[in-house]
Formats: structure tokens, sequence, C-alpha cells
């Protein structure tokens, strides 16, 4: 069994918390003590059945305002899968906090009222799927209950999605009419819909192939050094960390970044496995058979196939920080364990995610996106956001306040 | 061009190591919170998994109220005798020595609200920048939206609104001084995941969690283990039950559950069929229905 993580993007108003509060209802994912919280917090629906919605609300303000403001992370599981929900909340003003669950998910659910269809918020969500490089996006048209489960409504918004959807570049997109409130097509499939021949929502989540691809670039940034200098150890010499994409085999020839020094990999440890080979998401340790220097921040990489290295890089960036974004001072870049002073060389634009213009940009505040280059102290050795996702991100963290301030997505090198 | 799909319980392994070696990486003295329960057994297990052949680059710390199952302290020093590591133990005693905190009176009274200050003094005293503790996002609805890297105040507040965006697997844990940061591993796994977990390891666990003979009241629609610091009256009736725990704290707020699941599988196949989740078992989280967000506000684990 393995885990699929998506997220949800849609408003209140789309009924996302409803269809999450379904799912969990109708897989049983949901517990007595947490049912009775549910019943007594008194919160109804117009037709006296339980607000569902109520489920994935966490924090006392979202209560009170019935909104969703952070990521909530939600966990069920079928027999066939488990599944980690990021509820995300929808409005553009918290733009960060989609883009946020959006990062560590494989699959998308765009949420679109089927009374409305493709809106403007529709796009915004699409285009940010399409921004993170979700490879899965299911499409589902909600509240079909409300066009009398028309199949003409559903052929008509399908059909102006599709070209958002070619011109954002999106892949694999899938659509399913759907009624969260009741019930239709999300766990169960519907009898008021005997047009529709897909699956419901819930099957289509348990059998999509979502396995990560591997495309021969191994990465293992270091994360810690194991030495135990002890007398029976006192030669042990072990490169801790996960690797991000990739297959490192024993005598593999692997180069290190930035250094530029290689050697072979003489063994790799699980704890107390020895594998003769290991692969992307594991967390290994890695011993090479000569002796040269490696900390912290470097990167194991295969030496067949090396990734970019340059201090100047033309990324796509979202900020994140109610400060705007100021190109006269020095940030930090972390990129997974290596971390570096850097600054925003240059605004090249900024994108009204709404309508998709690109437009020139003179300031870069919160929820802004669009496309910088960064110039780092340090070269960094990173691959194309778009080809190799867990070795193209970075985040920019403001030393004076040591927030995130803002999410990067490497394009290219610049000469 | 190949696939590859870990197995569940790989995932959240590694996704765990992970992140232990990111605190070990990013912190100058980093602590990991050991309450005696599964959940913080499992991290030990991690960390050997993170670390060895080498030390913990963090010693341990237990903060004591002193209304412990002796099944716990027990098991907590066979475990330290066991894996050689330091153990730091805060004691709610001294703080309630000291006068910095007031013992509670009445029926329902408890050390658990205590803790929280011996907690941040021991984190204090000993200069602390990070404390991993083993909270699960699935346990109740404040935790879900925590992060991974939780940031606290010099007051040890958690604010649910200042929260750092959490991107791909890149943990940001730059504090100023006197702040610190608890990271939660195991954020991502289910109550059951880690009653897989432990079995698939073959962990040993405090006695307290398999099903034995025990002399409980029945408080508030549950059962509470009598001891001498559950504060009885002539209404409570004493009865002995077969019973286990699904949780373990404060023997004054940890309820019991009656069950005959003395096995892992047993216990495994009475989670999956259950319909009480297991904070629902902790008297602790019923006040209100923002009892846990309070408390973390305040500073609590």
């Amino acid at each position: 069994m393995n885990i699929l993580k998506f997220f949800t993007a849609g408003s209140v108003d789309d009924g996302k918390s409803t269809l999450i509060g379904r799912l969990l209802y109708d897989t049983d994912s949901i517990l007595a003590d947490q049912l009775e919280a549910l019943q007594a917090s008194n919160r109804k629906n117009d037709d006296g059945t339980i607000d569902l919605a109520i489920l994935t609300d966490g924090l006392r303000a979202e209560r009170e305002q019935g909104i969703t403001i952070d990521v909530a992370y939600k966990y069920f599981q079928t027999d066939k899968r488990k599944f980690i929900i990021a509820d995300t909340p929808g409005h553009i003003q918290y733009t960060r906090n989609m883009v946020t669950g959006a990062s560590t998910a494989k699959l998308a659910i765009i949420l679109i009222d089927s009374r409305n269809g493709v809106v403007e918020q529709t796009i915004r969500h699409s285009y940010l799927v399409s921004l993170l490089g979700i490879q899965h996006v299911v499409v589902c048209l909600n509240k079909m209950d409300m066009v009398s489960y028309s199949e003409t409504v559903f052929e008509a918004i399908t059909a102006k999605y599709k070209e958002l959807a070619t011109q954002l570049k999106l892949k694999e997109v899938t659509f399913i009419p759907v009624s969260a409130l009741k019930g239709d097509n999300v766990v169960n499939e519907s009898e008021n819909m005997p047009w529709y021949k897909g699956s419901s929502l819930l099957h289509f989540l348990e059998s999509v192939d979502v396995a990560d691809e591997d495309y021969g670039l191994a990465r293992m940034p270091v994360q810690w050094v194991i030495r135990p200098q002890t007398e029976a150890l006192h030669d042990y010499r072990g490169y801790a960390g996960r690797i991000l994409s990739g297959t490192f085999h024993v005598n593999d020839r692997v180069t290190v970044l930035p250094s530029g020094n290689s050697s072979v990999i003489e063994r790799i440890e699980i704890f107390d496995q020895e594998p003769d080979q290991a692969h992307t998401g594991q967390s290994v340790t890695l011993h090479l058979k000569d002796d040269i220097d490696i900390s912290r921040g470097d990167v194991l990489v295969n030496s067949d196939h090396l990734p970019q290295q340059a201090q100047l890089i033309e990324a796509d960036i979202c900020w994140m920080d109610t400060r705007p974004l100021d190109d006269s001072i020095t940030y930090l870049l972390q990129h997974n364990s290596k971390l570096t002073k850097c600054k925003i060389r240059e605004i090249i634009h900024k994108v009204d995610i709404n309508t998709l213009e690109e437009q020139e940009a003179y300031e870069f505040k919160l929820n802004d996106i669009g496309r910088v280059v960064v110039k780092t102290a340090e070269p960094l050795a990173f691959d194309i956001y778009a080809e190799n996702k867990a070795n193209g991100a970075a985040i920019l963290i403001d030393s004076r306040t040591n927030l995130t301030v803002a999410a990067l997505m490497f394009r290219a090198s610049v000469e | 061009m190949s696939k590859y799909n870990l197995d569940y319980l790989d995932e959240l392994e590694a996704e765990a190591i992970h992140i232990m070696r990111e605190v070990a990486g990013q912190f100058e003295k980093p602590a990991l919170l050991f309450s005696g329960g599964k959940d913080s057994i499992t991290l030990v297990r991690l960390a050997e998994k993170a670390f060895r052949p080498g030390k913990f680059p963090f010693p341990l710390v237990h903060i004591d109220t002193g209304h412990n199952f002796k099944e716990t302290i027990d098991y907590r020093d066979r475990m330290i005798e066991r894996i050689g590591e330091k153990l730091i133990i805060g004691y709610v005693q001294d703080s309630i020595d000291q006068g910095k905190v007031v013992e509670q009176t009445g029926k329902n009274a408890s050390r658990n609200a205590l803790q929280t200050v011996t907690l941040l003094d021991t984190i204090a005293l000993h200069g602390f920048d990070a404390c991993i503790g083993g909270a699960r996002r699935d346990e109740e609805k404040a935790r879900a939206k925590e992060r991974i890297f939780s940031v606290r105040d010099e007051f040890g507040q958690w604010d649910p609104k200042r929260q750092r965006p959490e991107l791909w697997n890149i943990y940001n844990g730059k504090i100023h001084k006197g702040e610190n940061v608890r990271v939660f591993p195991i954020s991502n796994w289910t109550e059951l995941d880690v009653w897989n977990y432990i079995k698939r390891e073959q962990i040993e666990l405090p006695s307290i969690y398999f099903a034995h003979e025990r002399d409980v009241i029945t408080r508030n629609g549950q059962l509470m283990a009598a001891s001498p610091f559950l504060n009885m009256d002539d209404e409570d009736v004493v009865e002995r039950k077969r019973v286990r725990f699904r949780t373990v704290g404060d023997m004054s707020c940890t309820a019991a559950v009656e069950s005959g699941a003395d096995q892992l599988d047993d216990i495994i196949a009475e989670i999956s069929a259950s319909k009480i989740s297991e904070r629902g078992a902790r008297m602790d989280d019923k006040v209100s229905e923002a009892a846990m967000e309070d408390r973390k506000k305040g500073g609590y684990f």
C-alpha cells in the first residue's frame, strides 16, 4: 500500500470543505467522538443535515469566520491506499497557503461550482497547479444537484476548461461531476447521472498511478555526517541524507558538489540493512571509497548526470510575506540542506494570476507571483524545477525576521 | 525510465528520519521530548535509524509529573540503559516546591496543565533550541494545522496566525535568541500507522498498553485508574476491570478502555474497528472545543 498526497483548490462557496467532509464521512473516517463534537456544534445545512464542512475547520478564528485560513492536513485510508489531504483556502489573499499545500502534492482537485462554470478563481487555481508542476489534475464539477444533473452543463464546462488546460500545459486532466452535499460520485457512484461513465472521485484517487518517475538524476543532499569516533568504528564516516531523485548503486561513480571531487560508492546503509541500491525517497547513509572532504550542504550526484551549477539563476517566485520584496537587501536561500546568501538581481515580470497576463513589475508584495533572477553567494547545484522538482526548488528567508518569505522554482542558469 | 513507489511505512519512516537529521544539522542544542508513550518510543526508534552507529546528537528529556504509571518509569529506565543515551528529567514537583505552580484542587485535579511550566523551565535551563516531539496531525484539529517545524516565542507560545509557510521538504529552522522550535517528525502518521510500525519493527512497549486487570472508577463517562493521585470520594465506586490504555500520560488524566487486547495484532484490530479517537480518552481535551489550541498557544507539547 502506498500514500497519495493531494490538495484541494476551491473556496468555501464551491463546497470544498463539504467535499472533504463527504470523503471522510462516506469512507467511515470520522470517529464517534469527532461526530459527537460535530453534532454538538449545532451547525446545520438548510435541509437539516449535519454540516460536514466543520470537520475540516481547525482553528478558532476559522470557526468564527467560517472560512479556511491555513493549510489543514487530513488523513484517511481505504483498503487500497492511504491519503493525505492538504486542505487549502481558495481566496486570493491565501495564495501562499495554497502554494504551500500544493508543494508536496502529487494530485490536485480543482473544484468548480457547476452553476458558475470556469471563473476567475478557476484560472488562478489552475495556474498555481501548473506553476507547481502537479502531474495529475481532477476537476470536480460540484453542485450538479443544483443544475438538474445536466450532461449539457457538464459538457460545456468541460470544453471550456480543456482550453485553459491546453494554455497552461496541464498534462493529465480528469473531469468528474459530483454533488458533495448529496454524495453523488464522491465515494459512491451516482444514480442521478447515468450519462457519466467514469468512476467516482474516490475510486479514481485509489487507482491513479502516482509513482515517482526516475529520470536517472541521482541526487542526495548531505544532511549530517555520521562519525561515531569510537575505537571499534574509528574510520566510520557515513554521509546521511534522503535521496531526492534517481537511484544510487554500489560502485556508482558520484560527484560531490560544489567541490567537484568524485569517488565511488562503497556501501549503502539503511540502518542495519546494506542494499545494493537505493532510490527516490529513501533516507540512507552512503559510504565512499575515497576520503574526501564532505559536509552538510554538499550534494552527492551521479557523475554521468550532473546538475546545473550557477550563481545567477532565473526562477519563478511566489512572495509569501507581508513585507514586500526588497532588492537592496541580502536574503538567505535554502535549497534542501544548502544555505547561502542571495540577492534578487532583477524582477523580470509579475503575473496577473486571474488573467495570466505578464506585467512589468516594480514591486513584489504578498501573494505576488512572477519571475526573477537571483544571485547567490555560493554556486548552487540544481535541476530545472520542471524536470526535477525535488532539486529545483528553494525557499527565501528574511534574516531580519527569520520568516520564510518566498518560494522559488528554478528555470535556468543565466549566462 | 523506471518508476518507484515506497510502501507507506517506508515512506513515513524515511520522512521522519529526514526531519530528525535536519534537526541535527540545523540546531546547536536540540532535545527529544520523551513521555514514555508509544509515539515518543517510536521517535527513539527513528532516531536510532537516523544516527546509528553514531550517538544521538541530542539528549532525551522527560517531564515527570510525579503521577506516572509505574510501568512507564520502569520502561523508561530500561530503555535508557539499552540505548546508552543521556536522559534529562524535569520534575513538576520541583516547580510546585519552588512555588512556580500551584497544585490543582477538586475532584478533577490533575498535574497535566502544570507540566507546561516545568517543560518551559527545563528548555530554558538547558538552552534547548529545538525540541523533537511525537505529536501527530491526526490527533486533533488544532494539530492538523501545525507545521513540522513549529516556532515558539520566548514564552513558549505557538501563534497559529504567524506560522511560516512550509514548502516541499525544506524546513526553515532559523530562530532568534530565546525562541525555540518544536519539531514533529511523525506529523503525517496516523495512530494506526504508529501501531503498524511498532509491530513491523518489533518495538517493546510499556505493559499498560496491553489488556490487564486493574481497579478503575468511572468518571465523566470514562474509566480512570484508581490511584492515590486521583481525588476520590464516597461517590466513586472502584471496580476491577480488564482494561488497557491508548495513550500514556499523567495517571490523573489518562482514561482506560475496556479491552481484551493483549497482543499487538489484537490492538491493531481493535483500533481499526474503533469508533473513539485516542485523544477522546484524554480528559484534558474535553474542557472546550478549542482546548488543545489554547494549551498549544500556552506552550504545551
